[in-house]
């Protein structure tokens, strides 16, 4: 998690997720930074009105994917065809059909936790992590608006305005 | 955006804001256990015990404790694991299917329901450890180096790939519901009071702040889980059906399984959570949240299912005298007017005529016939399970070994087992976390609610002042 010592922030506390979503665009356009918007629930639209670029997980998901299908087949490889050859019917002891199964559930594995292992580290997510909250309302009502003073050419009080007038119900000073 | 057919039935019902769902969710997670919770658990844990004792004695003693002869060497074991497989396959199904179908009811059950499925799947899984007798020895199964004995795990086998479906299904499950959980324990950690809970609920909660680029990533990743979970549901009980297709067993040597299975699967599963749901939404006050529409919902899937279950029923039948093999054509009569024929027509009466009935609205809006319908339901699928494995072994190629299955005590005892496993993992989870995924319903309410207030968030209701009780400042 980025150091926030000393950083002084505003915080504009919205009371609905269509306001808090058309007041990203206005305060964006008055000119003003937005450091981040916290919501209790996922708005649509939102990572795009602050110009979040497009998450690159999935492809992340799909090479852990491939990690666990090419793992399986060399197992199978490895233990059906060079290891312990088992002739059963006379048959070809590396019968791709019946490993299937067994490929696929690799693959699927591979991919969740690879993909849930990825997101937890690049949120930064941790059981010993401790949340930055703005304010506790965040993940229960409201929705929460944080500007970073110190990367903003503006006032607090010229930002203050600014919030307000997008719709904020409240603005509060924060600082960690 | 919040865009909606104005005659669509609301979801969500009682015109509730943001905090109403925060507070109606979180009473049972802060509150003291109820009663009614105390009594429940007691019984489960009760059972539970008594449960462990018995399968106690039955690995001390051995699988001769239980009713298993030379024919019939699977029996209520294998019963039991494919029935709480089967039940296990409602909450990933109404999670990830119904979440890239875009069926927005899913979101007031999908977490009791997914619940539900791990729970579920632990209890199939114990059932597994149980038939190999000597469960110390369960990591034979994993392809282990040749140290650990003379060979690898034969991949050919479906046992095998048994062994992988579970245990992935399993893991992806509990992945699956634990992150869609983080938001929402989150939320009960900004809530505590008292330290411990906070402590604890933040540990799990994994520094959750719901961050509009934490939310992006967040809800493609649902999505992408979603997309895997869904052949993987599909695959579970496939591969479940292939330990009895791949063989050669009349009965059992047959192509429909596969197909079979996931639709009896997933008709059972509905029935279970049905029951649950049914009973939580009185205990909890939820009726806002689980409504008639969505008891309708989940009641026309088990029709449903329910009819694809009966047509592959009567296929198999005519597939049978179709093949022209007298072993195939015996195996199927001997199920219907055999030594067994009770819990044949048992099955045909629970699984395919009796939810037809919820053809009928009011039946299907009717909560005591959708509780004893869903009972019956899932009477039916354990008597389809015991009818393909007991009956189509009993009597086999020698007329001479030809055997009748009995149950003893403790292969009576050991279902019971899995029966106080079951409630008691249940109702920790009731009291102990959200039964209802709150973001989700959350993220619904305004396209759903009954009459569109002002502002959900509270604004219309004169929730301007924010709630005292948690406008703390952060430390």
């Amino acid at each position: 998690m980025a150091d926030f010592h000393n950083s002084k922030f505003l915080v504009g506390i919205y009371d609905d997720d269509d306001v808090v979503l058309k007041a990203v665009k206005e305060v964006k356009d008055a000119g003003v930074r937005i450091h981040e918007v916290y919501t209790p629930f996922p708005i649509h639209g939102l990572d795009v009105a602050l110009g979040h670029p497009r998450t690159r997980i999935g492809i992340a998901a799909f090479l852990f994917g491939l990690t666990g299908f090419l793992c399986m087949v060399a197992l199978t490889l490895y233990t059906m065809k060079f290891d312990w050859p088992m002739i059963i019917g006379g048959k070809d002891p590396y019968s791709l059909p019946a490993y299937i199964p067994v490929m696929f559930e690799f693959t699927v594995l591979f991919t969740a936790l690879g993909m849930v292992g990825t997101f937890l580290v690049s949120n930064g997510l941790g059981p010993t992590v401790k949340p930055l909250m703005f304010d506790l309302r965040s993940t229960d009502n409201k929705f929460v608006m944080a500007v970073d003073l110190s990367k903003n050419n503006l006032s607090e009080s010229q930002i203050t305005s600014v919030l307000r007038a997008s719709g904020a119900a409240e603005v509060n000073v924060k600082q960690f | 955006m919040h865009v909606t057919s104005p005659v669509r039935t609301p979801l969500v019902t009682g015109g509730k804001t943001y905090a109403d769902v925060t507070e109606d969710i979180c009473r049972q997670v802060e509150g003291k256990p109820t009663r009614a919770w105390m009594i429940a658990f007691a019984i489960s844990f009760i059972t539970l015990i008594y449960g462990t004792a018995c399968l106690f004695w039955t690995w001390w003693e051995g699988l001769g404790v239980w009713g298993l002869n030379k024919t019939v060497g699977w029996a209520w074991d294998i019963t039991n694991f494919v029935w709480w497989v089967g039940i296990g396959h409602a909450g990933t199904l109404i999670s990830a299917i119904l979440l890239l179908f875009r069926m927005k009811y899913r979101t007031s059950i999908n977490r009791a329901a997914e619940a539900m499925t791990i729970f579920a799947v632990i209890c199939a899984a114990s059932f597994i450890l149980m038939h190999m007798g000597r469960p110390w020895m369960a990591y034979w199964a994993l392809p282990l180096p040749n140290t650990f004995g003379s060979l690898w795990v034969n991949f050919n086998s479906p046992l095998v790939w048994d062994v992988f479906a579970i245990s992935t299904y399993f893991t992806v499950s509990l992945v699956f519901w634990y992150i869609g959980l983080v938001p929402d324990l989150a939320t009960i950690r900004d809530r505590a009071t008292s330290k411990v809970s906070r402590y604890i609920y933040g540990v799990f909660s994994l520094g959750w702040n719901g961050g509009a680029k934490t939310w992006a990533r967040y809800e493609y990743i649902s999505l992408i889980l979603a997309g895997i979970s869904t052949p993987l549901v599909l695959s579970v009980h496939t591969i479940v059906s292939f330990d009895f297709a791949t063989s050669v067993i009349p009965g059992w040597h047959t192509t429909i399984f596969p197909p079979y299975f996931v639709a009896g699967a997933i008709f059972s599963g509905f029935a279970m959570v049905q029951n649950l749901m049914l009973v939580t939404r009185v205990v909890f006050k939820l009726e806002d949240y689980i409504t008639f529409e969505h008891i309708e919902s989940m009641n026309k899937i088990i029709t449903l299912t329910g009819s694809i279950v009966g047509v592959a029923y009567i296929t198999e039948f005519f597939i049978a005298w179709y093949s022209g093999v007298e072993y195939e054509r015996y195996a199927f009569l001997n199920r219907m007017f055999g030594p067994y024929a009770w819990a044949y027509w048992a099955m045909m009466t629970c699984n395919v005529i009796s939810p037809q009935l919820f053809w009928i609205r009011s039946v299907r809006r009717s909560i005591v016939w959708t509780f004893v319908l869903s009972v019956i339901v899932n009477i039916g699928m354990w008597f389809e399970r015991f009818v393909i494995i007991v009956t189509s072994l009993h009597r086999d190629y020698l007329p001479s070994s030809w055997a009748m299955f009995s149950p003893t005590i403790f292969d009576i005892s050991d279902y019971i087992f899995s029966f106080g496993l079951f409630f008691t993992l249940f109702l920790l989870f009731a009291k102990y976390l959200p039964v209802i995924n709150m973001f989700e319903v959350k993220a619904v309410i305004k396209s759903s609610s009954e009459k569109l207030p002002a502002s959900v968030s509270g604004v219309a209701k004169g929730e301007r002042i924010t709630n005292p009780t948690y406008n703390k400042n952060v430390e």
